[in-house]
């Protein structure tokens, strides 16, 4: 398999309201970071593609105007997920596999704040017999939360103890939202308290992939996609036992998490009862630093923070702050689907 | 580093009757109809399935977020891999190259593309024609967006204006021998067409796609994939896609510079030096009469100016020498997310020689086609009946 690897990696200040930048203006700025970081420009690219959601947009093919922060002309080759930006990686890392590019960029952002994502979120369910309730996200999630209480798997103190060290976590990371030691406050849905629940944020995320010399060129430590691979479980969540994660564990397996111990995992977990369960599916032990940039509990910007996972576990390898790191990325209500990435920096 | 591609072949196809609104099945039970019909081509079962990508135009169509995450266990997907690919109008087509690069890339072997719009759940023209806030409205829809375009193409080549009821006459003549056409207007005649009530000048109500419930599903496969298919399957010779902004100055509306350059990509690829001459037919978007011109030319099937003349002599015709969408095209089904998909499906299923009534004999080398967004997504490929040399 050909030797690809992360080469750059920009995002914006996740925030908790942008009204005054579209999406397109949101964007470009790290766009044009990862340009400056590779010295690449948009004709040297070899592929492009992207992640976003019309639903967080509010309007059909919301896409089309993110391409005029990219600069596509001449015309490029490109490629959009409607999906978290992690998958737009994975079309992107596939391309570079069968040979047809050396490069690709990949972006995706999302505005989360315009509407109410908890209830934006329903519209992904079952429109026949679940959507029609508008379970929110938040609703769901403490669903999952409390089958985890039940079966012993955690209690509110241990998921309190989440919610501070990632939040502390965060107070190193520039861009993350919320920082710090944050109350954990009242119940939001029952087991889970405000604290237990991710940040509204909108934001955008970029990474530059390069194959073999390309990327030794472009990086001075590339963060090397050892594997990577992505499953999707049953959508009724009657059907899942919410507290495990069986798709993760096999896309763990497939991308080769289980060959050699990690030091860093990026978990996409946006609430914290979710940090259990990817735990325990990919065997993580406590001597594994989980979210050192504070995770999606310090911003979800969704459809954005999956690929985020990924740059700041690759950004870690950069940095030569890990060697052998794990990123995951989530989608649909209670981790239905996921997506898991090894990274690996050469020997220091 | 060079990268030696596995193969791709296309071992089965399936496809629903496209009609006006399926209200006898879910959008689930509409994916799955075509699913099946695939596997039963292939003579494959679910369990040969690795992985699933699925496309559909704007989920506004239907008012479900990320429909695929619903269609998990409909589509067999569930311990799978499932993409979801949205490229606005050319997406069916883009659905189907990113399926194929799973194949060539080694990372899958035998990979399940679908794709689908249901688009009597909602009403697609006000779907499109949401408002934004510092950003020109669309205007009603897609033909509002695409008649000035037409009309462009008319004053810079001269064209005479009966060109588009000549392109709608036999589309629709073509749909009467495709069974899962969604329009079969037994009755139709050229003088029907030409008396159809103007929608958007120049583009008459005969000279525009209907609106569909339709879904269409391909089996790809690898070489050792391909030599277990109990019937011929189509190869991929080249497949690629190209996008341009919406707007800019010096943006060609008729002939957009990344409908050349994708078209380009796919013919070296496929090692094609005259595509008029080696490709026996193509499949191309054609949602308003007048594009199958402007296409032609676009594609290089045509020199500039010329593509209507093409049209005008019958050469497009079934039976002419370089037949355009024998299968009535998307002028006679359009449901949108899946009208890529179809394209290059029933190019695949003429290599294959299944394209039954509407099989245009002989065919060896065939393309297909799909465009989207303001004439700037473009997707492609080129299917023969035997392996790529190259």
């Amino acid at each position: 398999m050909r030797e690809v690897a992360i080469v750059a990696f920009a995002q914006s200040d996740q925030v908790r309201h942008s009204d005054e930048q579209s999406e397109v203006e949101m964007l470009m700025p790290v766009l044009h970071q990862v340009k400056e970081q590779t010295g690449l420009n948009a004709s040297d690219i070899g592929f492009t593609c992207s992640g976003s959601s019309d639903y967080l947009a509010g309007r059909a093919f919301s896409f089309t105007m993110a391409l005029d922060g990219v600069g596509a002309w001449p015309p490029i080759s490109e490629s959009h997920v409607e999906m978290d930006g992690a998958w737009a990686m994975y079309e992107a890392w596939v391309k570079i596999l069968t040979g047809e590019a050396d490069t690709a960029l990949v972006y995706s952002y999302g505005k989360t704040s315009p509407g109410s994502v908890r209830d934006v979120l329903t519209r992904q369910l079952d429109p026949y017999y679940v959507a029609p309730l508008w379970p929110d996200a938040v609703a769901l999630a403490a669903l999952q939360a409390q089958a985890l209480i039940d079966a012993g798997e955690t209690d509110e103190p241990a998921l309190a103890g989440i919610a501070a060290r990632s939040r502390d976590s965060a107070a190193d990371n520039a861009h993350a939202l919320m920082k710090g030691s944050v109350p954990q406050g009242d119940y939001v849905v029952q087991p889970l308290r405000k604290g237990d629940c991710p940040p509204i944020s909108d934001g955008a995320v970029a990474v530059v992939l390069a194959a073999g010399d390309k990327a030794r060129e472009l990086c001075a430590r590339p963060a090397w996609i050892r594997g990577m691979d992505h499953r999707i479980e049953a959508h009724s969540l009657g059907v899942r036992d919410l507290t495990d994660s069986p798709s993760t564990r096999l896309a763990a397996e497939r991308a080769g998490v289980f060959e050699r111990p990690v030091d860093t995992a990026e978990l996409h977990a946006p609430f914290t009862s979710q940090e259990v369960v990817l735990r325990k599916a990919l065997k993580l032990g406590d001597d594994v630093n989980v979210n050192p940039s504070g995770g999606a509990l310090a911003a979800n910007t969704v459809m954005a923070a999956g690929l985020l996972r990924i740059g700041e576990a690759a950004a870690r390898i950069h940095r030569g702050e890990s060697d052998r790191a794990l990123a995951h990325a989530t989608s649909g209500p209670c981790l239905q689907q996921n997506l898991v990435a090894v990274l690996e920096g050469d020997a220091q | 580093m060079s990268v030696t591609k596995e193969p791709v072949a296309v071992v089965g196809i399936g496809q629903t009757k496209h009609v006006a609104a399926r209200k006898d099945v879910s959008i689930a039970g509409l994916v799955r109809e075509a699913a099946q019909r695939a596997l039963q081509d292939a003579q494959l079962t679910w369990a040969d399935i690795d992985a699933v990508v699925i496309g559909k135009a704007p989920d506004f169509f239907e008012g479900v977020m990320m429909p695929e995450l619903y269609l998990a266990d409909a589509l067999g997907a569930v311990g799978k891999p499932m993409l979801r690919v949205h490229t606005a109008g050319s997406v069916g087509g883009s659905t189907a190259l990113v399926a194929s690069k799973l194949v060539a890339s080694r990372v899958h072997k035998t990979v399940l593309t679908l794709a689908f719009e249901k688009q009597s759940e909602s009403n697609a023209m006000w779907g499109l024609s949401l408002p934004v806030p510092f950003q020109q409205p669309l205007l009603a829809g897609a033909g509002g967006f695409f008649a000035p375009h037409v009309r462009a193409y008319m004053r810079r080549t001269g064209a005479p204006d009966h060109i588009g009821s000549l392109v709608a006459y036999k589309d629709r003549r073509n749909a009467l021998k495709n069974p899962y056409a969604h329009l079969h207007e037994k009755d139709i005649t050229l003088e029907k067409v030409q008396a159809s009530p103007m929608l958007w000048d120049p583009v008459r109500y005969s000279e525009t796609c209907p609106s569909s419930d339709g879904a269409c599903a391909m089996i790809l496969t690898d070489r050792e994939g391909a030599a277990r298919s109990p019937q011929a399957p189509a190869w991929v010779h080249g497949g690629a896609m190209r996008s341009e902004p919406t707007m800019f100055a010096g943006k060609d509306f008729v002939s957009p510079q990344a409908g050349k350059d994708c078209a380009a990509d796919v013919y070296q690829q496929a090692g094609i030096k005259d595509p008029r001459r080696e490709i026996d037919l193509a499949e191309i978007y054609v949602p308003f009469s007048w594009y199958e011109p402007m296409w032609l030319e676009n594609l290089g099937f045509a020199e500039e100016g010329e593509g209507w003349k093409l049209t005008e002599a019958g050469v497009t015709e079934l039976d002419g020498d370089l037949p355009i969408n024998p299968s009535g095209g998307v002028l006679s089904t359009n449901p949108i997310g899946a009208s890529g998909m179809i394209r290059f499906a029933e190019a695949a299923l003429q290599v294959r020689g299944q394209a039954g009534e509407h099989q245009v004999d002989g065919a060896r080398k065939a393309m297909g086609h799909a465009y989207g967004g303001g004439s700037q997504f473009f997707a492609m490929w080129l299917v023969g009946s035997e392996p790529p040399q190259n």
